[in-house]
C-alpha cells in the first residue's frame, strides 16, 4: 500500500512494514531533546525511574537557550540543575553558553539530526526538522523523561494534509510569509493532530533556511509534524554536517491525504499577522503605518543567517527609526560568527541596533527586551498571543525578516519595497 | 472515577501562554505555578478556583508551547478536570502523562456555563450538570491510555514496561 514520507517514517522506526492514520505504535527515537526550560521537569521525572544511565548518551541533546545566559538566580539554578545532569550522565551534545545557540537552529547545523530520523524534543517548535526530510514533534516532559529511558515513545499515526505551492517568489517574499499565509488560510488549528507536508516547485526553489522557517510554525496550526521531502539543496545542506548515516524518504505518488490545498505563491505578498493569533495574518499593504516601539529579529524562525543577510542587506547604510528599539539575535555561535565576518552585524550596530548573544530571549517574554504595557512589537518569531513578549497589554505583530528591518528604519509597519524601490 | 465541582468557562484558543505565562517558567514548583495559573486571561483565577472546580475551554484548548507547566499548574490549582471541544495535541499528551483528567465534547464545552455545578464520570465519559438540565457523553479514551491513567501516569507505565524488558 502506499504511504506519505512520515507514515514511511513512522513505520520504519517501529518496525512495520506499514501504518496507517490513526494506529497507535511504539518506535525506537534517533534523538531526543530538551532545553533549560523543559529539561528540569524531564530529569525530575526521569529520577523517579531510578535509572544511572539514559538510553544513549549520545542521543540525547540537552540546549540550554531560553533564559540564557542566565537572567536571574532562579534560572541560573535551573540551567546547573541540567547542566549536572549532563555532566553525571555524560551527555555529549549539551551546549553551554558560548557553544550554544537557539535549540532548533543549533541541531540541524550540527548535524544532530538527519533526513528520515525520528526526533522528539520537549519543545513545540521540535516540528522545525521536518525540513530536512525527518519527522520530528514536540511533546512534553514526562514523554522526554521516557524517551531518555527508554529511546521509545508512542505515536498515533496522523493523517497528513498536503500543500502545493505554484510559482515565484515575489522580491521579499519567503518562506515566512508562505507558512503565515497558509495558516492565516486554515487557521491555528486547521492542521490539529496532523502531518503538514509542503510540496510544489515554489519549494523545490526555497533555501533550506526558508524550508526550515516553513516547517517550524506547523504546530502553529496545530500540528504534529511539518515536512518537506528531502531533495539535492537537502543533501548540499546535510552532507559536510552528518556523523552517522541518513535516509531519505518521499511520499509515493498515489499516498493518500485528507486534504490537499494549493495555493499560487506568485500572488502572496510579505504577510504581517496580527495580534493575538498567528492565524490573523494579513498582506503587509494592510498594515502600512502601524507605530511601533520594538522589532525584534532572531528565534527559531528566523535567526539563521539567510535572515540576517536579508535584514542587513534592507538595513545598510540606514539608520533605525529614533522612536524605536531595535534587537537583533543571531540564532546560534556559528550563525554570529558568519554574521560577524560578512560585515552584517557592523551594518546592525551602525544602523543603531543592539546585537546579542544567542538566546530565546524576548520571543518568549523571557528577558532581552520585554515589552510595557500598551507597547507594540513587530517580531520575526512565531507567536503573538497575548502577553507573550511582556505585559499582558503589550502586542505582538509577526513578520518576516525583509518587513522587520524595513519597519525598524520607518518605525511603523513597511513594505521593504518603499524603503528600497520594487527593483531590488 | 467521580467528579464534582463548579465551572470556569474560557474561550476558544487558550493558549499555554495564558495559562502560565512564561515570565513563571525559571521555577518547576507546581505550588508556585499553580500561583500564576491563567494570570493573563483573568488575574483573579488563581486566588478564587476551589480545588474540585472544572475548567471549561472552547476549540484548541493548551495550544502553543510544549510546557508541560502548564497542565501541572491546573492541576495544582485544584482543578479536577478539563472539558474542551478540542485540545492542543502536545496538551493533551501532557495531561494523560501528569494524570490530569480531560474531556473533549463539543456539546459540553458550548452548553455549560461559568458557575453551573457539574458531576463526572470519567470511565464512562459522563457529564450532567447539576444546576440545570443538560447531560453530555465524551469519547472515551484510547485503551492506549487508559492504561497509562490506570497506572497513574507515563513514569509508572514506563517503569512496567522496563521490568518487562529486563
Ligand atoms: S526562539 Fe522562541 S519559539 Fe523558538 S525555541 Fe526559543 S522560545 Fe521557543
Amino acid at each position: 500500500m502506499s504511504m506519505t514520507i512520515s507514515e514511511k517514517i513512522l513505520a520504519k522506526h517501529a518496525g512495520k512494514e506499514q501504518v496507517e492514520p490513526g494506529e497507535l505504535i511504539y518506535c525506537n527515537l534517533d534523538l531526543v531533546l530538551a532545553n533549560d526550560i523543559t529539561a528540569p521537569v524531564a530529569i525530575k521525572e526521569f529520577s523517579r525511574l531510578g535509572l544511572d544511565h539514559v538510553f544513549d548518551p549520545e542521543r540525547v541533546a540537552l540546549v540550554p537557550d531560553h533564559f540564557t545566559p542566565n537572567k536571574d538566580i532562579k534560572s541560573a539554578e535551573q540551567s546547573n540543575y541540567v547542566r549536572q545532569f549532563a555532566r553525571d550522565y555524560k551527555i555529549t551534545n549539551y551546549f553551554e553558553v558560548g557553544k550554544m545557540g537557539i535549540e532548533h537552529c543549533l541541531l540541524p547545523e550540527q548535524g544532530l539530526v538527519l533526513p528520515g530520523d525520528l526526533i522528539i524534543g520537549a519543545d513545540s517548535h521540535t516540528c522545525t526538522y521536518g525540513a530536512l526530510g525527518a519527522f520530528s514533534t514536540g511533546v512534553g516532559s514526562t514523554d522526554l523523561a521516557a524517551g531518555m529511558a527508554m529511546g521509545e515513545c508512542w505515536f498515533k499515526v496522523p493523517e497528513s494534509m498536503k500543500f502545493i505551492y505554484h510559482g515565484t517568489l515575489s522580491p521579499w517574499v519567503g518562506g515566512k510569509d508562505l507558512i503565515l499565509f497558509t495558516i492565516g488560510d486554515i487557521g491555528v488549528d486547521g492542521a490539529l493532530y496532523r502531518s503538514m507536508e509542503f510540496t510544489g516547485e515554489t519549494i523545490d526553489h526555497l533555501s533550506v533556511e526558508g524550508r526550515l522557517t516553513m516547517c517550524n510554525m506547523a504546530v502553529e496550526a496545530g500540528a504534529k509534524n511539518g515536512i518537506i521531502a528531502p531533495d539535492a539543496k537537502t543533501k548540499d545542506y546535510v552532507e559536510k554536517r552528518a556523523k552517522r548515516p541518513y535516509q531519505f524518504y518521499a511520499s509515493d505518488p498515489d499516498a493518500s491525504y485528507v486534504e490537499v490545498r494549493e495555493y499560487d505563491a506568485s500572488q502572496i505578498e510579505p504577510q504581517v499577522a496580527f495580534p493575538h493569533l498567528p492565524e490573523n495574518s494579513r498582506p503587509v499593504s494592510e498594515a502600512q503605518g502601524i507605530k511601533i516601539d520594538q522589532v525584534v529579529i532572531g528565534s527559531c524562525t528566523n535567526g539563521r543567517i539567510e535572515d540576517l543577510r536579508i535584514a542587513a542587506e534592507i538595513m545598510k547604510g540606514r539608520k533605525v527609526h529614533n522612536h524605536l528599539r531595535v534587537i537583533i539575535i543571531p540564532g546560534t555561535q556559528e550563525i554570529y560568527l558568519q554574521a560577524l565576518r560578512e560585515g552584517l552585524l557592523e551594518t546592525f550596530v551602525e544602523a543603531g541596533a543592539a546585537v546579542s548573544t544567542p538566546t530565546c530571549g524576548p520571543c518568549l517574554g523571557g528577558h532581552m527586551g520585554i515589552l510595557a504595557k500598551g507597547e507594540k512589537a513587530l517580531s520575526t518569531t512565531n507567536r503573538n498571543f497575548v502577553g507573550r513578549m511582556g505585559h499582558p497589554e503589550s502586542e505582538v505583530y509577526l513578520t518576516g525578516p525583509a518587513v522587520a528591518a524595513a519597519s525598524a528604519l520607518t518605525g511603523s509597519i513597511t513594505s521593504p519595497e518603499e524603503v528600497l524601490g520594487s527593483a531590488n | 472515577m467521580q467528579i464534582k465541582g463548579a465551572i470556569y468557562k474560557f474561550g476558544d484558543d487558550v493558549d499555554t501562554d495564558q495559562i502560565i505565562p512564561a515570565r513563571y517558567l525559571n521555577t518547576i514548583d507546581p505550588a508556585e505555578l499553580a500561583a500564576h495559573c491563567m494570570e493573563d486571561a483573568d488575574p483573579e483565577f488563581a486566588g478564587a478556583v476551589q480545588p474540585g472546580s472544572v475548567m471549561v475551554g472552547g476549540k484548541n484548548f493548551g495550544c502553543g508551547s510544549s510546557r508541560e507547566h502548564a497542565p501541572i499548574a491546573i492541576k495544582a490549582a485544584g482543578v479536577s478536570c478539563v472539558i474542551a471541544a478540542t485540545f492542543a495535541r502536545i496538551f493533551y499528551r501532557n495531561a494523560v502523562n501528569i494524570g490530569l483528567p480531560i474531556l473533549e465534547c463539543p456539546e459540553a464545552a458550548s452548553a455549560l456555563q461559568e458557575g453551573d455545578t457539574v458531576e463526572i464520570d470519567l470511565a464512562k465519559g459522563q457529564i450532567k450538570n447539576l444546576t440545570r438540565p443538560g447531560e453530555y457523553k465524551a469519547a472515551p479514551f484510547p485503551s492506549f491510555m487508559q492504561k497509562i491513567i490506570e497506572q497513574d501516569g507515563l513514569i509508572n507505565f514506563v517503569q512496567e514496561r522496563m521490568k518487562e524488558r529486563a
